[in-house]
């Protein structure tokens, strides 16, 4: 009886310091980045090549948004966060790096006749003031609002941007990330949401029908991302903690200059994302 | 080895995988009220249910549980309302009526349907049911869409736990029923059917475990606006789907409140459990 009260306290013993190990890099040999799903996938892109050029390195990217990214850069559990927007007055212990731009873009259904909106009639919307396409020059239907669920970058620049508070958004349909949207209104003809317009540009030209709507007289291009004239984009961001130099010592350093590398900027725009101009 | 020896080793073996699976729950349990203590701590219990809504990120945050518990009481409910008699319909089905044959291909089609992963159903529900209700009940994403994908995906689970429990039936019964010349009809009505009551009870709180818990089918066609519905065509949204919606972008009390989710959730599935077994003691041993 006794060696199995024992037994049950090794056994437990293993199962709660499993709890509490540490998931950080331990090896100088792998890169673990976290944080926005925006910025995942083509770090993803990059950390392949990055791989390729350097033999036993492995790159360890994970998406979880770009609150995570943050957290995680802070507490050393990632060694790079990714962060899809500026940093906040409140984040001054990190340093940002920008490896692209993104811009956030309304869609509708392609059938819909509707050819712009101002943003007024955005916001209007999006509070539930106008609730039929009719009142903005459009079909005679309920308008279905498709809106993001808190916490998202996205959801919080297109706050930002029209002055919104969360409270005030009236949506009939809430989503995660962007490709969701995209089906969402790609399958109502009714509904305006609102996504990366590098996912919009990507999903319009792969035959889903959905259009990009004009944002103050300005087409969601990614071409006006990149010259900066869209008034709704985001930069794409690496975090990591202050140093003394200005990039990280050693091959977390490496890796920021191989994204930044004109040799990056073809997987970027693969990705419909916009270069950062050297 | 000598066979004490072995007998010995067998036992531990059998005793850590015991301790092992009990310890899986503990830790879970322990886990889910040491994430969400903090926050129960220093905010009101109260809030949960009287706050105006459920806006955690905003300022005041706001914490209201209530839409998303009734939200998905009623999900559950309708599921269980509309798979539970298609489910033992389709399990009376291939055991009374249904040639041997037919029977087994049967079977063998409702265990398939079971093995069908859950976001499967919800693509197909996001692509091509939401697109369907919208245009006749914009916008398409609700209770109603949720209820349907929900009741698709347990009723296997149902079917399949109905036909054990019939499986089960003492042989003697039937050959009685059949010797008295009763109808089939006659049969399943008063002899397979309250002979079963404990074993289709039980299955048809395994459909509502599952209803409960499952998270992305219902997340893709929900609709997900915290709300409580006044129509079976507007959007809701499930402690489940919230739970898998925010916990990557929430950062303190708002992942505490998310953590209160799954504390209330697990507190579902115990409450569900307990029953189950509260109704197959009875009927065994009363």
């Amino acid at each position: 009886m006794i060696a199995r009260v024992v037994f049950l306290f090794v056994v437990s013993a293993t199962l709660l310091s499993g709890c509490s190990s540490q998931s950080g890099s331990d090896t100088a040999h792998q890169v673990v980045l976290t944080g926005s799903s925006t910025v995942a996938p083509l770090m993803n892109e990059i950390g392949k090549r990055f791989e390729e050029s350097h033999p036993g390195v492995r790159i360890d990217v994970q998406s979880g948004g770009s609150s995570r990214g943050i957290a995680d850069a802070r507490r050393g559990l990632a060694d790079i966060g990714m962060v899809s927007r500026d940093l906040r007055s409140d984040e001054n212990d990190l340093t940002a790096i920008t490896i692209a731009r993104d811009g956030i873009g309304l869609i509708v259904h392609s059938e819909n006749p509707v050819q712009s909106l101002t943003n007024e009639q955005i916001v209007q919307i999006f509070t539930g003031q106008i609730e039929n396409w009719s009142q903005v020059g459009g079909n005679d239907a309920p308008i279905t609002v498709v809106n993001k669920a808190e916490g998202r970058s996205t959801l919080e620049l297109f706050l930002k941007h029209f002055e919104l508070n969360s409270k005030d958004i009236q949506a009939d349909v809430v989503i995660g990330d962007n490709e969701q949207c995209v089906k969402t209104v790609a399958g109502n003809v009714n509904a305006i949401g609102y996504v990366s317009i590098g996912t919009a540009e990507f999903d319009a030209n792969a035959g889903v029908p959905i259009r990009l709507l004009p944002l103050g007289g300005i087409i969601a291009s990614i071409e006006n991302v990149q010259n900066g004239t869209f008034p709704l984009s985001r930069p794409l961001n690496l975090v990591f903690t202050k140093q003394e130099t200005n990039f990280p010592k050693g091959i977390v350093g490496e890796l920021i200059e191989f994204a930044l590398s004109p040799e990056m900027h073809e997987i970027i725009q693969e990705q419909y994302y916009v270069p950062v101009k050297p | 080895m000598f066979p004490s020896n072995r007998d010995a080793f067998l036992s531990w073996t059998i005793y850590g995988c015991g301790v092992f699976s009990a310890a899986i729950v503990v830790l879970i349990l322990g886990f889910l009220i040491k994430e969400s203590a903090p926050t129960l701590y220093h905010l009101d219990i109260l809030r949960f249910f009287t706050d105006p809504s459920w806006h955690p990120s905003s300022s005041p945050p706001e914490y209201n549980l209530l839409p998303l518990i009734v939200a998905t009481l009623l999900t559950t409910l309708g599921a269980i309302v509309i798979a539970a008699p298609l489910g033992i319909g389709s399990a009376i089905f291939s055991h009374f009526y249904a040639s041997r044959v037919v029977g087994r291909a049967y079977g063998k089609v409702i265990e398939l349907l079971a093995g069908i992963p859950s976001v499967v159903y919800g693509l197909w529900g996001l692509t091509v049911l939401v697109p369907l209700v919208s245009q006749w009940q914009p916008p398409g994403a609700s209770l109603f869409t949720a209820i349907v994908i929900l009741s698709i995906m347990i009723l296997p689970t149902i079917a399949l736990f109905a036909g054990a429990a019939f499986e089960s039936l003492p042989k003697e019964h039937l050959q009685a029923a059949e010797a008295l010349g009763l109808s089939r009809s006659r049969i399943v009505i008063s002899v397979v059917l309250p002979a079963s009551r404990t074993g289709l009870f039980t299955a048809i709180i395994l459909g509502t475990g599952r209803a409960v818990g499952e998270t992305m089918a219902v997340l893709m066609v929900a609709g997900n606006v915290v709300q409580t519905p006044y129509s079976l065509f507007q959007p809701v949204r499930t402690i489940t789907a919230n739970i898998a919606l925010e916990m990557a972008y929430a950062m303190g009390d708002h992942r505490g409140a998310l953590f209160v989710c799954g504390l209330l959730l697990m507190g579902i599935v115990i409450v569900l459990v307990s029953v189950a077994e509260w109704v197959s003691r009875g009927r065994v041993y009363g």
